[in-house]
């Protein structure tokens, strides 16, 4: 393979890495979000409110670099893969423009009034904005998850003689096999995510005060949804298994770590996956577990690579470790959820540290696991770009090596230095507890003071504590 | 079908395109003139004039590639590699002053805010250069073999390029200083008019130069602006170039808020025309038409339908946005 498609590929993984986590943070929050501000309305308690203001400021810097990664997304496609384009874009293309008009736009259209309206349309037709904003960022999953599960699983096409996709069902494309299966899976995903993160930033100033209601409140409700929602996600994970060794067998032997095809094969914890050798070697593995899990008999046949062509191979140490790690973090997350359930109901939730520690350390789980998931299907993926039908050697633009290094480099530090700032000021925010108090988002904090200083506001002991509640 | 599915699709790009340049091209031109404005609360009201309203207008530039990739997908495949530096470019610079939006307001020492005014500016200035290089390299033709690129690197860098690359710069920061005359008072207003008074004259020069160095470029758009019939429809354009100019300096000199933006957006839309003009049928000059680019009809009806009934609803909702954060911009207004 040349070096000029590695390149691509990687800035490819590179950007898309980038991208991805933003989304998937801002499709959990901004249904977090969502909910908060209902939960205001139909209660009224001002701890909603407060959380809502709180998170709000996040959600605009998460949002705006969501925004701009993606942009460099949709042209990507034509710089370094005008090939592909060429071929695939009157399938892929109508259903990202489908996404444009259906998604982008309608949480473009409402972002302002969400951000900066509240005091302008009153909390009715505000709340409608937040409802509006948070459902056109599921659209937008669905749409280019779509997209992405057509290249994993192609369906209602035909092949032009120029070796061009020519849409033939749309229903098809659409809702192709495994894309039912990929948005649970990855709606799941950015809500655990994000539940994740607010449990872990409620542990934090919990451990600081643990009178702080509105900590209690975000801690609560981040178990409640890891106690819940963690074990669905299994389950959608293990649907999602079945359905890829349904389409991609190839890709769940890389998973798997199986070389040779053979009954009852071991589900393995732990290997090294060599290529070369065509073996894994090192392992440690549990007898018929694997047979169990993906044909659910005892001694089910897997097929392994070796009933595969080696030029049709995944790269399988990628695959398989990416993927042990994601799920790693599924059971932990299962873990964390059932044991705060256990807690609670012994109404020891907010008065163990132990909990509050773990929960803290579980910040950045749903992220990494979302990483790990989407190399083990991206990856597994090759060496095709549409699954079985067109190569990635064959997909690249006629860019040479020198070009997509000069773009990649220039990529590389730009993301570097906007996210990482981003990522720190996002920190920054999260590490000041919640302000109490505050109403409507614009709270009459004036541009000037909420740049150059910390807003008044956001000041830690201008905020009385709630304690008594 | 295969005859008048690409027109409609044509037509409907070329509308997101021209959207684009009259949205982002005001809200870029905004940060275009951090460059003459230096007092922070001038520029916070600046960037407040936009921020409600930046995403949306971005998006028809989302609109524009992701049109053209599902509809005339030979057209994307050829025009981004041909363009590959000036596009990476652009992407970087939008990342840049897109995220100043909210960085600039969470920036705490006035040295990091100072960035990132300096990223919202380069970043506006940037952005406005490539997409002007990125016109003028189009209008001056794309080597293309079989549906790829098939040019060097730097095929698109000449004399014609880098001046429209300035011409969109100076265009937007017209857009820019006459939105602020429309959004704001005081101090800015008056400021905003005096830029608006110099960028209109040297926009107004630039307009003229490149239109006399088009028709060089391509037999065929000399053909098209100078022989019959292309003078019926070519002829009124500068004419109405003209009256938007008496409109322009009339409504600054009679210190109207409005009427200069729409004159200078006026201005953008004939100059657009003009540019459809030289072009049509094609869609990737000297030798790809609109139909040679288009996808397959079942891929283009798929989305006509869609965006037939979506465009209008999009256009009111996005009113809406516009219509509740209307009125001039004071100091301190809206920020969450
Ligand atoms: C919070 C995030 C998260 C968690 C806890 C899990 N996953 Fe996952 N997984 C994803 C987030 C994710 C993802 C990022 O959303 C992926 C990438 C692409 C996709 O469709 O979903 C994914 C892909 C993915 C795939 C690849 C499908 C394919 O490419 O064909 C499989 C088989 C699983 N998952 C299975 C599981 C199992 C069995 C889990 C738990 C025990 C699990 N996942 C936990
Ligand atoms: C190659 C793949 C992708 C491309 C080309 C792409 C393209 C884009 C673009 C252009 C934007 C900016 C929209 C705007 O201007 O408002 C965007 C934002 C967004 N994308 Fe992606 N995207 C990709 C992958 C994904 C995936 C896999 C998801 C989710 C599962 C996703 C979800 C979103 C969401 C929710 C937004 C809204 C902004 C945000 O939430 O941060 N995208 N994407
Ligand atoms: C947002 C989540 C996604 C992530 C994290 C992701 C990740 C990756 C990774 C790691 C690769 C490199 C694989 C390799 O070279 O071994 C890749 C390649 C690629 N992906 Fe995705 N991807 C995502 C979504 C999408 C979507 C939605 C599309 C298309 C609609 C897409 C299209 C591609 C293409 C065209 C390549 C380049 C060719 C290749 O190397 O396979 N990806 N992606």
């Amino acid at each position: 393979m040349t070096t000029a498609i590695l390149l691509a590929r990687a800035q490819f993984a590179f950007t898309i890495g980038f991208h991805i986590v933003l989304p998937a943070f801002s499709i959990g929050l901004a249904s977090y979000l969502a909910v908060l501000e209902a939960l205001w309305l139909t209660t009224g308690r001002g701890v909603y409110l407060d959380l809502f203001n709180y998170w709000l400021r996040v959600f605009a810097v998460v949002f705006a670099m969501g925004v701009v990664s993606g942009v460099v997304m949709a042209y990507e496609f034509g710089t370094n893969w005008s090939v592909f384009a060429e071929k695939t874009g009157p399938v892929i293309g109508p259903l990202m423009g489908y996404e444009v008009l259906t998604a982008f736009f309608l949480e473009a259209g409402f972002l302002g009034v969400m951000l900066f309206g509240m005091k302008r349309v009153g909390p009715g037709l505000h709340m409608f904005a937040t409802a509006v904003v948070a459902f056109g960022t599921l659209i937008s999953a669905f749409w280019i998850l779509s997209a992405n599960s057509w290249m994993q699983t192609p369906a209602g096409y035909a092949i032009s003689p120029h070796g061009r996709f020519i849409p033939v069902d749309w229903w098809a494309i659409v809702f192709n096999p495994s894309f039912p299966y990929r948005l649970v899976h990855m709606v799941l995903a950015s809500y655990l995510s994000v539940a994740f993160l607010v449990g872990a930033v409620g542990a934090w100033h919990l451990l600081r005060d643990r009178q702080s209601q509105a900590a209690r409140v975000m801690f609560s409700m981040a178990m409640w949804m890891a106690a819940i929602v963690a074990p669905l996600q299994v389950i959608a994970g293990d649907q999602q298994g079945l359905n890829t060794l349904r389409y991609q067998p190839a890709k769940v032997a890389a998973m798997e770590g199986d070389f040779t095809t053979r009954p009852g094969t071991s589900l393995k914890l732990f290997g090294l996956p060599n290529l070369a050798a065509g073996r894994t070697e090192d392992q440690i593995a549990i007898p018929h577990l694997g047979a169990l899990i993906l044909t659910h008999s005892w001694d089910g046949t897997v097929r392994g690579l070796d009933s595969f062509p080696r030029r049709d191979w995944p790269p399988a140490p990628w695959v398989f470790w990416s993927f042990r790690l994601m799920v790693a973090l599924g059971f932990a997350m299962v873990g964390l959820g059932w044991w705060s359930l256990w807690l609670r109901f012994r109404r020891r939730l907010y008065a163990t540290p132990l909990l509050l520690r773990a929960a803290l350390a579980m910040a950045p789980a749903g992220f990494i696991a979302v990483l790990c998931g989407w190399v083990t299907t991206e990856v597994g993926r090759q060496p095709f770009t549409v699954y079985g039908l067109l190569r990635t050697t064959q997909s690249a633009s006629p860019i040479g090596a020198p070009g997509v290094a000069a773009s990649f480099a220039a990529i590389a530090v730009v993301y570097f230095i906007v996210f990482g700032v981003g990522f720190r000021y996002i920190l920054r925010l999260l590490r000041q507890p919640p302000a109490v108090g505050q109403h409507g988002p614009e709270s009459g904090v004036p541009v000037r003071s909420a740049g150059l200083t910390p807003a008044p506001a956001l000041e830690p002991d201008a905020a009385p504590s709630a304690a008594g509640e | 079908m295969a005859y008048w599915l690409p027109v409609a699709w044509a037509g409907l790009i070329a509308v997101a395109v021209l959207a684009y340049v009259l949205l982002d091209g005001f809200d870029l031109g905004v940060g275009i003139l951090f460059a003459v404005e230096h007092h922070p609360d001038d520029r916070d009201v600046m960037v407040n004039t936009v921020a409600p309203v930046w995403d949306g207008n971005e998006t028809w530039l989302v609109l524009g590639g992701g049109g053209l990739f599902a509809v005339f997908p030979m057209a994307y495949a050829v025009i981004m590699p041909a363009f590959y530096p000036a596009i990476i470019g652009m992407l970087l610079a939008l990342v840049f002053r897109g995220v100043a939006f909210e960085f600039r307001f969470r920036a705490r020492r006035p040295l990091s805010r100072a960035w990132w005014d300096r990223a919202f500016m380069g970043g506006s200035t940037v952005a406005a250069f490539c997409q002007g290089l990125t016109l003028g390299g189009l209008l001056q033709g794309v080597h293309a073999v079989d549906g790829q690129y098939a040019g060097g690197w730097f095929d698109w860098l000449t004399g014609f390029t880098l001046l429209c690359g300035i011409a969109v710069v100076l265009g937007y920061a017209l857009l820019g200083s006459t939105w602020l005359i429309w959004r704001t008072e005081g101090r800015l207003q008056h400021s905003a008019r005096r830029h608006a008074h110099v960028l209109g004259m040297a926009v107004l020069g630039l307009i003229v130069i490149v239109s006399l160095w088009t028709p060089m470029l391509n037999p065929r758009f000399e053909h098209r602006w100078f022989g019959f019939p292309g003078i019926v429809l070519t002829s009124p354009v500068p004419i109405l170039v003209a009256l938007a100019a008496w409109g322009f300096w009339r409504g600054l000199a009679g210190r109207r808020d409005l009427a200069p933006f729409l004159c200078a957006e006026a201005w953008f839309v004939l100059c657009y025309a003009g540019l459809g003009i030289s072009l049509w049928p094609l869609i990737v000059p000297p030798g790809i038409t609109i139909w040679q680019a288009a996808a397959p009809p079942s891929s283009q009806l798929f989305l006509l339908v869609g965006a037939v009934v979506l465009i209008p609803v999009i256009l009111i909702y996005t009113g809406f946005a516009y219509w509740v954060f209307r009125g001039k911009v004071k100091v301190g207004a809206h920020y969450h």
